[in-house]
């Protein structure tokens, strides 16, 4: 069976700045991965590469057996498959929710618009986010919002969800919410990568977690074994300091 | 601030500005070539006379700008997203909205006018209307599509590329997240600079009249060459101030209607 994701050797620059120095990381079909390392460590930078949002420099990237990072692949049919969250949201502010969600299942996938609503009226419910379905992006929480673009993603049935930081522009109160909907997502088998600063949720969801470490992977394996005994002194260093700031 | 404070803060501006208006009213009155001005400007039997032929020649002015303005919405839409398109490939179509834009913001619209309105006529293109009016339109339409996509295409840049990642994210075409994504919130900022240059634009139609066609201008100079008064030229202003003034308070209340219906609870 072939991996649901897999990066071989990738390597993505920005200018001089190397970001990815040789990344390899393979993820099998429903495993949950959290991506840990400090900020400017390539988190979001991995995750929009394999969101094509990126261009790679070198390597490869195959998703369920297809190597999306070709040349000649259709980028648009690739995202389809790929759901990606970011830390600001980044819903359209000028559509209703519903619209939000139903964008994309009406273009790209050319669904009518009657279907692509029915059943975001479902995910919207099944996130607790029915009444809000009329309302604009503005007037919503922070929590709300970040609910609302993980349902705008899930519309499209991805095979695999990018989750970039996205509790971090919340308040601290509303971050639960969003954690939940993440780990329901993960009870439904759901095949997630998952960048994150919430050690204790990465603890808690993640099959395995990975140390991003200057760009390469300098460690992984289950959680227990990560958080409380890492290998790698950078990976205790990093560590240390999460515990000093209190978010262990 | 107290609701003291807000009260005298009213009176004090009522009387300001009464107190600066009569003054300039009384400079302005008892300046010694006064009785003159008001004499050749502000002649009510003259504005009586001339208004309605005026306001008739008028309607060839908001014929012009109508036409003008719809083709120029439409154009300098296709003139911004030329000049937006990603990639290599697309240099040449960049270079060429950048020459075109950079022309005709550089040349003096009456020259443009005076250029097509008397040269174009003399190749006898067939199927091509003849008339000034048609050659004006065509100037007018031709320089504002320039200013017009500048205004659009700072709309375009204005909306974070963030946005445009979520829907490329998506799986929409760059087509489609310009189409639904990008565009719609570009033009809904430039509203009020678009209709700025809407106004330039109604001013400018009177330029046409500079080709022979008897628009609001031309026939206040017809009048005042006819009359020795200037009055007709205070009515044809007056006239263009009167179409201007309601479509800034239209945008003016589009801009607040599309505030609040983003900021309340769209149920």
């Amino acid at each position: 069976m072939s991996e649901a994701l897999l990066l071989e050797s990738v390597q993505k620059s920005f200018g001089r700045l190397e970001v990815l120095r040789g990344v390899d990381l393979a993820l099998a079909e429903h495993e949950v991965v959290c991506l840990i390392g400090a900020s400017g460590s390539g988190k979001s930078t991995l995750l929009r590469c394999v969101n094509l949002l990126e261009v790679i420099d070198a390597g490869r990237i195959v998703v369920e057996g297809q190597e999306i990072t070709a040349r000649n692949v259709d980028v648009n049919r690739i995202r389809r498959r790929i759901g990606i969250v970011f830390q600001a949201y980044n819903l359209f502010p000028h559509m209703s929710v519903l619209r939000n969600v139903t964008l994309a299942p009406t273009l790209a996938l050319r669904r009518s618009r009657a279907e692509a609503e029915s059943e975001a009226i479902a995910l919207l419910a099944r996130f607790g986010l029915a009444d809000k379905r009329n309302d604009f992006p503005d007037s919503l929480s922070g929590g709300q919002q970040q609910r609302v673009a993980i349902v705008r993603a899930l519309a499209m049935r991805p095979d695999l969800m990018l989750l970039d930081e996205v509790t971090s522009a919340l308040d601290p109160e509303l971050v639960a919410e969003v954690l939940e909907v993440i780990r329901e997502l993960a009870a439904g088998g759901m095949t997630m990568l998952i960048a994150t600063h919430e050690m204790s949720f990465a603890r808690d969801i993640a099959d395995r977690i990975c140390f991003l470490d200057e760009g390469v992977i300098l460690e992984q394996g289950r959680p227990e074994q990560i958080l409380s005994a890492p290998a790698e002194p950078r990976t205790q260093q990093f560590l240390q300091r999460i515990i000093e700031a209190g978010r262990l | 601030m107290s609701g003291g404070e807000g009260r005298r803060g009213i009176v004090i501006a009522v009387a300001s500005t009464v107190v600066f208006f009569t003054l300039l009213a009384v400079a302005i009155t008892h300046a010694p070539g006064w009785p003159e001005v008001r004499r050749t400007f502000f002649d009510w039997d003259q504005f009586k006379d001339s208004l309605p032929e005026i306001s008739r020649a008028f309607l060839l002015n908001v014929k012009i700008f109508s036409i003008a303005e719809a083709f120029i919405l439409v154009f300098a839409l296709l003139l911004a997203i030329l000049r937006s398109l990603p990639g290599p490939a697309a240099l040449p179509l960049r270079l060429l909205g950048i020459g075109y834009a950079d022309f005709f913001r550089g040349v003096p619209t009456i020259l443009v006018i005076a250029m097509l309105g008397f040269g174009a006529p003399a190749l006898r293109l067939n199927h091509v209307p003849l008339s000034t009016t048609f050659w004006g339109i065509v100037a007018l339409v031709l320089v504002y599509t320039a200013y017009v996509s500048e205004v659009y295409r700072a709309g375009i840049e204005s909306v974070h590329p963030s946005q445009a990642a979520a829907a490329r994210s998506l799986g929409l075409t760059h087509w489609q997240a310009l189409r639904t994504v990008v565009l719609p919130q570009a033009v809904r900022r430039v509203i009020p600079p678009l209709l700025n240059d809407f106004i330039g634009l109604q001013k400018d139609t009177a330029l046409v009249g500079f080709l022979g066609s008897v628009e609001a201008f031309k026939q206040s100079q017809i009048d005042a060459a006819a009359t020795f008064n200037y009055t007709s030229y205070v009515a044809a202003a007056l006239l263009f101030v009167a179409l201007t003034i309601p479509l800034a308070r239209f945008t003016d209340w589009l801009v607040l209607r599309d505030r609040r219906r983003r900021q309340a609870a769209g149920a």
